[in-house]
């Protein structure tokens, strides 16, 4: 029934163009609502389409929903590579 | 094999506790029937080795969220026989519900209350042997952050894992009859969307991807958006700037052939005041309105295509080092229209500290209302050929004065605001959706303006040619008393009484401005522009265009940042700030140029 999946990592750790399902979202109350809102919830896909130039945010897929977020807030979620 | 799971609203300190009670032995693994992948680990707990499983955040259990129906579906297809469920102390009102429902499954189930550190502080007192009698389970008040109450909680969990008794077949019933109704509730949803809704699963490689690798491309990106901006304002003055000349010719005829047969009749000072003052003043302005038209609907067509979102992408990463996020940014050009509705968007940023800056730095980008002044004076000092490139100047000053103002307040107005922002797809705008946007913006624009242009325009007439007898326009009006009184501070600027009186009423709405000047010089059209090409140099006509730019947000900016920041204190930094500015770059301006030119 349990098989070993791949470590953990952060949504920011992920290159551009690799898809993953988010494991966890560690946002405060707030913020994981608004971050549910738009699509960021445990075993969505999800997908990092590029990141901004100078340490600019981070252009996520989820579904048919494109997101912009910055570092700060794509440290927050924890995704497990596909 | 024993199984605990742990169940709790998201932020309750769920994981950290999980973390804390399992050491570092957790795994990742994925359940059969749930989507997703979980952390569960083997501890130690009372002599026998039991396996604690971390559930996904909750709010209800009966919700319909992808996490909410992971932790049913795991509760329904994995034999469970302990419940421990967190939750967060302070906020223990507002989380009871959620014990609650957990309770009626008939599972084991154990409370325990986390951050009790926090809820001590904030004077929240828990009874727990009260609450444990009332819920009919074990309640422990614990801190996972820095591990008190562990020993308790280990303990606790321990002799209510031994008490557990088998999962027998009648709990079972109870347990799916509670969750049946959600079931139900799945299964018919996803077989009407079966059947009835077809949901894009992996939209194909579409035009919109591709458009975004060149808008959003690392080098190329912002250079590009800077290109399609300036070729906006291009297309706005080639499209606008002869209807301008033809309207304006047509009032002058309006004025000849219709207008002055009927006023001659009239006695000389409402002869003054109907065709010098309100018609001369009010046609000045409104020759500008087709040019503030298709400014707008350009504005509306950029919006609606996506393009200002990707614009917030491109600009984030600099705005954030003057305390910005790339949404001011979007809002700065959006204040290129009008300042109004650009300080009311903001209400889309959360943080009032972030919201503050914005409204700081909005008022000072060059409206089009100034851009009018802008087009009269520049047409009128400089060569054709230069007179673009002045206009592009004042765009640069107006983000210099952003920036600078930014940098000198960020630290005043600190956030951390997080950024999350939706990137919609390109589109491509209907004729009618932009028309319809645009139209909006300039109804709600000229009826801000004309308002104060009338009014504007019929004061400046009277200040100009009262007392009675005083040759109009002189020092001997009303008008030239007060312009006399800001001599001293303008002065220093190249600025004479004249345009003085402009400046004062240009703060009421700055389209106001060149209404003004045709009253006050008593004249308008290519007389009135020849007139102002004689009385100043382009030293002085700059110094004037920048104290203009940056002096003062108009009436009806200051009175929506009012609203906005309830805060009266800081609609007055917003009033004195740029005045300062104002004065001090004109002044460095104009006293440098001198020195320079002499």
């Amino acid at each position: 029934m349990l098989h070993m999946k791949s470590k953990n990592h952060l949504l920011s750790e992920l290159i551009p163009g690799q898809e993953a399902l988010i494991s966890a979202v560690h946002a405060d109350e707030a913020l994981h609502h608004r971050l549910a809102a738009l699509g960021f919830r445990i075993g969505n896909r999800i997908q990092l389409m590029r990141r901004g130039r100078w340490a600019g945010p981070l252009h996520v897929r989820l579904g048919a929903t494109d997101v912009m977020l910055r570092q700060t807030e794509a440290d927050l979620i924890s995704v497990s590579p596909q | 094999m024993k199984r605990i799971a742990l169940l709790g609203m998201p932020n309750t300190g769920k994981s950290t506790l999980f973390n804390r009670l399992t050491g570092s032995s957790a795994r990742v693994a994925n359940w059969a029937g749930v989507t997703v992948d979980l952390s569960s680990a083997k501890i130690l707990l009372g002599g026998h080795i039991a396996e604690m499983v971390d559930l996904p955040g909750i709010y209800d259990l009966h919700g319909f969220s992808d996490d909410e129906k992971v932790v049913r579906h795991l509760l329904e297809g994995h034999p469970i026989d302990l419940l421990a469920i967190v939750v967060n102390a302070t906020q223990i009102e507002r989380q009871l519900p959620l014990v609650l429902q957990v309770r009626s499954l008939g599972l084991p189930a154990v409370l325990l209350l986390n951050m009790a550190d926090e809820a001590k502080r904030n004077g929240v007192e828990v009874d727990c042997a009260r609450l444990a009698a009332h819920l009919g389970m074990p309640v422990v008040l614990l801190s996972a952050k820095y591990g008190l109450g562990q020993v308790e909680a280990m303990r606790v969990l321990a002799q209510a894992l031994a008490d557990a008794s088998d999962v027998g077949p009648a709990r079972r019933a109870q347990l799916q009859a509670v969750l049946s109704d959600d079931v139900r509730i799945e299964q018919e949803t996803a077989a009407m969307m079966a059947e009835a809704v077809t949901l894009p699963l992996q939209l194909p490689e579409q035009v919109s991807d591709r458009i975004d690798r060149l808008a959003l491309h690392p080098w190329l990106g912002l250079p590009l958006f800077f290109l399609a901006m300036l070729l906006l304002f291009q297309a706005v003055f080639w499209i606008g700037g002869p209807l301008q000349q033809g309207l304006t010719w047509l009032f002058d005829q309006l004025r000849q052939l219709a207008l002055e047969p009927v006023a001659a009749q009239l006695p000389d000072f409402f002869h003054g005041l109907l065709l010098d003052g309100v018609y001369a003043g009010f046609v000045t302005v409104a020759a500008f309105v087709p040019l503030i038209v298709l400014f707008f609907f350009f504005m509306a067509l950029v919006e609606d295509s996506g393009y200002l979102a990707r614009a917030a992408f491109l600009t984030d990463a600099l705005m954030a080092k003057l305390g910005l996020d790339g949404r001011s940014f979007v809002m700065v050009l959006m204040g290129f229209g009008c300042n109004v509705p650009a300080v009311m968007g903001t209400r889309m940023m959360r943080a009032r500290p972030l919201r503050l800056l914005s409204m700081l730095v909005i008022p000072l980008s060059l409206c089009s209302a100034r851009l009018q002044v802008f087009l009269f004076i520049v047409s009128a000092i400089f060569a054709p050929m230069q007179a673009p490139w002045v206009i592009f100047g004042f765009y640069l000053a107006s983000f210099l004065t952003m920036i600078v103002t930014a940098l000198l307040f960020r630290g005043r107005f600190k956030s951390s605001e997080p950024f999350v922002v939706e990137l919609p797809p390109w589109r491509v705008p209907t004729l009618r959706q932009v028309a319809m946007r645009g139209w909006l913006e300039v109804r709600h624009f000229l009826s801000r303006a004309t308002r104060f242009i009338v009014l504007g325009v019929i004061a400046i007439w009277l200040l100009t040619n009262l007392p009675l007898g005083a040759a109009p326009g002189s020092t001997d009006t009303l008008a030239g008393q007060l312009g006399t009184l800001f001599v001293p501070v303008l002065a220093p600027i190249g600025i004479d009484e004249k345009l003085a009186i402009a400046l004062m009423f240009g703060f009421v709405a700055k389209e106001v401005m060149i209404g003004a000047f045709a009253v006050i010089y008593g004249m308008s059209g290519d007389a009135l522009s020849q007139e102002f090409a004689r009385s100043m140099d382009w030293v002085q006509a700059v110094s004037f265009m920048l104290f203009t730019l940056i002096y003062t947000p108009c009436i009806s900016t200051i009175a929506t940042i009012k609203t906005e920041s309830k805060s009266a204190a800081f609609a007055t930094l917003a009033v004195l700030w740029p005045l300062a500015l104002a004065w001090l770059t004109s002044f460095v301006f104009y006293q440098g140029m001198r020195q320079i030119l002499a």
